[in-house]
């Protein structure tokens, strides 16, 4: 087993299911040309592999993702590349109007087949550039959203996606790309809607997902030193989001936290926390935490951007409150 | 075109006729609901252009759709009940009045976010394209939908791929209520298209052997790999916008003075009668079988029983995960639900 990077493990995605499946094609902005590959060369080289089926697009996402909408109605098999997430906005209506509507909405005759990868997160690239929307995509009936935080999940989940029938949202983020990790060389899948715990613990559970899982990790490697073991939950779908591991975590730990990315009110967290104390309220001994995002449009300058979101520490900080049972 | 096929043009338009003329009627009986919008006064586009196609031709239109899923042949019952919201309609009642399809009869839809269908239409080309078939799509669009950006983002990339679909715009002069003029710096609207130097003609929407024609002609070239076009098509609504639009913004005497053109009574006058292909005798019947016609399908649609509540979760998803719940729908998991009471 090789250790690549997460961008290379969805290129190894992209390229095993373009070459098992004739209907796969891969279209995006500047995916072809620039740079040979893509604004994060995900792409990078697939276009001479595969010549006629990864295409550069117009800057136009709502045609991006429109044409691949009809053409998955058509029973071709799209996986587009939204350059940024925030892009995406651009495209919401055909999101959430169009994609998440026609299989229910024509009584199941019509079905999207079509994955939207697109990178979410900052990099010094200020307010517009720099957003997660996994809350608002998880919130829409008809939507699959994924978001791996690893090589390994990375590359099983983005082929699971494109063999799925229904349109799936891949959420990637930017300071994933470069991150590593162990990948078989051989095939394998990761099934949508299955969370994975990542590491064993019995004092604490973190519920997660996307980058921040990365920084529990590492909050985690720090407070084993400590004594205290977490026990993290990694979602990896956001929608169907399955929550059954976390509870069952959190009948065994009786502590949760629950650590996003991204904006904390009305966020994704909210929702678990809701859950968790739906189904495992007499088990808590304290209240379920957050570690969110500050609810502020992102600032460019290094110092006010890492103020912005969650790291480790913030994770570590979190955890010994809950231990002091400060909360 | 043969005698049959020029009567059957004139029937199918009188049966559209009919059908809206029903459908506005159990509106204020309060058996449709919501927005209803009628095709009276723009049956000669439908008719004609799908005359001009063949029946595995892709057609994507917007929610002015009636006429479309009639002169496709949809099942007349079928179509009256989805307007009821029941069982027996053409998506069993969950898509109502602007979201009529079927696509055994390769009609993907009619779809209620202006221009939103456009690029859907141009991905069913590529898939034409893609699967080496010579299928044309037909995109049918109100002028109104012009203005927004996703005619012109769809416009560009149609053009730019070669793709075979023609983009048809009833251009009945008025987006809801507000006035060509007042809506689109261009009036003209198939100009709109050589800004993509795209092929756009424009052709009376009234006259039923003209569309015919002209759709026949744009989806010859698209089929031969010559690319996409816009034809524009000048009609006008005899109703208001929809069965909520109270219709004071249109002068009255620019409404019956398009009243005067009517493209059923001109194709049965201009070419029917002139040519002495149909007999008043034949006319009479037509009229009469079409109001059985849509009569037995309103008493089809009223007794189809409403969809069964336990189907309300079915088809959110066309493919279920593991750990999924009942319903695919919700991101509880199944213990919570079932400890609620609901939704088992």
């Amino acid at each position: 087993m090789a250790e690549i990077t997460y961008r290379e493990a969805l290129k190894r995605a992209l390229r095993e299911e373009l070459a098992r499946d004739p209907e796969v094609v891969v279209w995006g902005e500047d995916i072809v040309a620039y740079g040979g590959g893509g604004a994060y060369a995900v792409t990078a080289g697939l276009a001479k592999e595969f010549p006629g089926r990864i295409r550069d697009t117009p800057i136009a996402e709502e045609a991006i993702v429109g044409v691949a909408i009809g053409a998955a109605m058509g029973g071709v098999r799209p996986v587009v590349e939204l350059m940024t997430i925030n892009f995406a906005l651009v495209a919401w209506d055909q999101i959430v109007n169009h994609a998440a509507k026609q299989h229910h909405m024509f009584n199941g005759t019509i079905n999207v087949p079509m994955v939207m990868r697109s990178p979410a997160g900052f990099g010094r690239t200020a307010a517009t550039h720099s957003q997660n929307f996994d809350a608002w995509l998880a919130s829409v009936p008809g939507l699959k959203v994924v978001e791996p935080a690893t090589p390994y999940d990375a590359k099983g989940l983005l082929k699971s996606a494109i063999r799925d029938n229904d349109p799936v949202f891949f959420i990637e983020h930017l300071q994933l790309y470069g991150t590593r990790g162990e990948v078989p060389d051989t095939e394998y899948l990761i099934p949508l809607g299955v969370s994975d715990r990542k590491r064993e613990g019995k004092h604490l559970t973190v519920v997660t997902w996307g980058r921040m899982l990365v920084e529990t990790m590492k909050a985690a490697q720090k407070l084993a030193t400590e004594g205290i073991e977490l026990d993290v939950i990694d979602l990896r779908t956001l929608r169907p989001m399955d929550l059954s591991l976390a509870i069952e975590s959190v009948k065994k730990t009786n502590r949760a936290i629950v650590v996003e990315e991204g904006w904390r009110s009305i966020g994704l967290g909210a929702e678990v926390v809701a859950s968790l104390q739906e189904a495992a309220f007499h088990y808590l001994d304290a209240p379920v935490a957050r570690v969110a995002g500050l609810e502020v449009p992102m600032p460019y300058a290094r110092n006010l951007e890492r103020a912005t979101v969650p790291f480790a520490d913030d994770v570590i900080a979190a955890v010994h409150a809950m231990m002091a049972n400060q909360y | 075109m043969n005698r049959e096929e020029l009567v059957s043009l004139y029937r199918q338009m009188v049966l559209i006729r009919v059908f809206e003329d029903k459908c506005a009627e159990m509106y204020a009986k309060a058996k449709i609901a919501g927005f209803l919008h009628l095709y009276n006064g723009q049956e000669a586009i439908a008719v004609g252009a799908l005359a001009a196609l063949r029946p595995d031709d892709d057609l994507v239109t917007h929610y002015r759709d009636h006429g479309y899923a009639l002169a496709r042949g949809l099942d007349v019952p079928a179509v009256m009940a989805e307007l009821y919201g029941r069982s027996g309609g053409t998506t069993g009642g969950r898509g109502g009045s602007m979201h009529i399809a079927d696509v055994s009869k390769h009609f993907w839809g009619g779809y209620a976010i202006v221009g939103g269908h456009l690029p859907l239409a141009t991905g069913l080309a590529y898939a034409a394209v893609h699967h080496k078939t010579d299928r044309v799509v037909l995109c049918v669009m109100g002028e109104g939908s012009t203005n927004i950006g996703t005619f012109h983002a769809t416009l560009n990339w149609a053009q730019l791929w070669r793709l075979p679909v023609i983009f048809l715009v009833e251009n009945n002069q008025y987006a809801m209520g507000t006035a060509l003029s007042v809506h689109s710096s261009v009036t003209e609207i198939y100009k709109k298209a050589l800004a993509y130097d795209m092929c756009a003609e424009r052709a009376d929407g009234k006259d039923v052997l003209a569309m015919r024609d002209a759709v026949a002609r744009l989806a010859e070239r698209a089929r031969k790999g010559e690319g996409p076009a816009l034809l524009e098509a000048v009609t006008y609504r005899f109703r208001g916008h929809s069965m909520a639009d109270s219709d004071v913004q249109r002068p009255r005497e620019e409404v019956n003075e398009q009243k005067q053109r009517d493209p059923i009574t001109m194709f049965l006058n201009d070419v029917l009668f002139k040519q002495n292909l149909i007999a008043q005798a034949e006319v009479d019947q037509i009229q009469k079988d079409v109001e059985a016609e849509v009569e037995a399908a309103a008493q089809f649609a009223d007794a189809s029983p409403e969809p069964e509540l336990n189907t309300l979760y079915k088809d959110i998803y066309a493919q279920s995960v593991e750990n999924m719940q009942v319903d695919g729908s919700l991101i509880r998991p199944a213990t919570v639900l079932s400890r609620n009471g609901k939704h088992g």
